[in-house]
């Protein structure tokens, strides 16, 4: 059962390789997998770079984006008024899409940030930061209101503070809606971090996989476009099981799992 | 110890919670609030715990028997243990709370579990026990402070027949040992009866108080088989039948 999915995948290539061959599709329309591969082994390390230069800013803008929600959130759950105040911007942030607001970023930070490479980096981080602050923002925000009402009586009856109730109980509460909320953002910081370089371009900011798929579209390099997306879902894939590994480390750790 | 006079609790939302309860409470009792859901029992304990207010009537406290923290221990109806938390820690919290540091309440807390039975379980999480152990570190947590006054919420309900047994059994031995007045709201009839020395009838819609009745069953482990017990719960279901047909 485990290997099913894997075995399916395997057989899915071999068929593609063999319709390519077949129907002598010419590579830059459909590039079979051995011509993928090969673009690959041609420029591995200006691939891998890309790959790194894409991942740097997914890295940043994750844990911008988590240190803030968490923020956030928290000061929601202490303060009505702070939650009456951020809440409603949080969903305007949600709902509105990244490709508009990058051209914005763009301005602003060139505006504020006179180094070309540092700007574009900082307009990636904070695009990417965007997209992927609002499910960890959402479930930590959840997570601190989750503690059954039950509890929150017994802290009234011993006296419990406010802060005691928030240390003792609502943020160990919180945590692992947190880790969801990261693993979910996770994957959007890699969206996000692409989406923004698609729209930003790189300029002088080592180029990461989006522009790399864009070039090679210009140059009609299909094998190498298919080469970099491989990358860019392999490296979603490995965020996706990294983040959920921490998740289940942490709560088995904590006795929650 | 306490004196309950005339209370009334009605939720936003117009529920009528409570009309008209009174009753008085002595010290060392063990009281059953029996009833139907929806006949305010868990209304009357949470004002009791002072975790609630009435909107009319009043709780009067004897001279020198006014709750401070930590002098009512509250068990409800699950564990509701911080699933992070050893069962130690769980323990603890109620001294933690108070400020104490971890050193000075070990003792207790370790003496409060060796009560329930779970001397050697110090260490475990709740996810690793039984729902019966979990009820017990509960109780454990709500004795931990010596309270006067022992509140339990169908403490019992969702614990298969066996564990329940044990408990009741268990939990009329610490009363006897450690001489706290005990509140216990139920909706088993046969608990009711087999607990508690006072059987308080409540009937819902609005909830009130409709008789009471003094049990003089010796609450032993045999008890279960004492024909006087057997009388009792007949006696208890035909008086609960015909308050909630005239009601």
């Amino acid at each position: 059962m485990k290997a099913a999915p894997l075995l399916f995948g395997l057989l899915a290539l071999i068929a593609w390789e063999a319709v390519v061959r077949a129907a002598d599709v010419p590579p830059y329309i459909v590039p079979g997998p051995v011509a993928i591969i090969s673009a690959f082994a041609a420029a591995p390390l200006s691939l891998l770079a890309a790959l790194a230069s894409t991942l740097v800013v997914t890295f940043v803008a994750l844990v911008v984006a988590a240190l803030l929600g968490a923020i956030l959130a928290l000061a929601m759950s202490v303060s009505r008024l702070a939650q009456a105040a951020i809440q409603p911007w949080a969903v305007v942030l949600q709902v509105t899409p990244i490709v508009a607001i990058v051209p914005l970023v763009i301005i602003w930070v060139g505006y504020l940030v006179h180094s070309p490479q540092l700007s574009t980096l900082i307009t990636l981080v904070v695009s990417a930061t965007i997209v992927a602050f609002f499910p960890v923002f959402a479930n930590t925000a959840e997570g601190l209101a989750s503690a059954p009402p039950e509890l929150g009586d017994l802290f009234r009856l011993y006296g419990g503070g406010r802060w005691q109730t928030l240390g003792l109980l609502r943020l160990p509460a919180a945590l692992p809606y947190f880790l969801t909320g990261l693993r979910i953002s996770g994957g959007l910081a890699l969206v996000g971090a692409v989406v923004a370089e698609f729209v930003a371009g790189s300029g002088g900011f080592a180029s990461g996989l989006a522009y790399t798929i864009q070039e090679a579209g210009f140059r009609l390099q299909v094998p190498r476009m298919f080469a970099a997306l491989v990358l860019l879902s392999l490296a979603g894939i490995a965020i996706n099981l990294g983040l959920g590994a921490l998740a289940r480390f942490v709560l088995r750790r904590r006795g929650m799992a | 110890m306490l004196t309950i006079r005339s209370v009334g609790r009605r939720f936003p939302g117009g529920v009528e919670a409570l009309r008209d309860v009174s009753l008085r409470l002595g010290a060392g009792d063990f009281v059953a609030l029996l009833g139907p859901s929806g006949c305010g029992k868990s209304t009357l304990l949470r004002l009791i715990a002072g975790l609630d207010r009435p909107d009319t009537g009043a709780l009067d406290w004897d001279e020198g028997h006014a709750l401070g923290p930590g002098d009512a221990g509250f068990v409800f109806q699950d564990a509701t243990l911080l699933p992070w938390a050893t069962a130690e820690d769980n323990v603890f919290l109620p001294l933690r709370l108070r400020g104490m540091s971890r050193g000075r309440a070990m003792p207790a807390v370790r003496d409060a579990l060796a009560h329930v039975g779970l001397g050697g379980f110090e260490g475990a999480r709740p996810r690793a026990l039984s729902g019966g152990m979990r009820m017990r570190v509960s109780i454990a947590r709500a004795l931990v402070t010596r309270p006067r006054l022992l509140l339990m919420d169908e403490p019992f309900a969702a614990l298969d027949e066996f564990t329940r047994h044990k408990l009741q059994t268990d939990l009329l031995a610490l009363w006897r040992e450690l001489g706290c007045t005990i509140v216990f709201v139920t909706h088993s009839i046969y608990e009711a009866c087999f607990l508690a020395r006072r059987i308080v009838l409540m009937t819902p819609r609005p909830g009130r108080v409709t008789r009471e009745l003094a049990s003089t069953l010796a609450h032993g482990p045999n008890t279960r088989l004492d024909p006087a017990y057997a009388a009792l719960v007949a006696e208890v279901s035909q008086s609960m039948e015909r308050a909630l047909e005239a009601g």
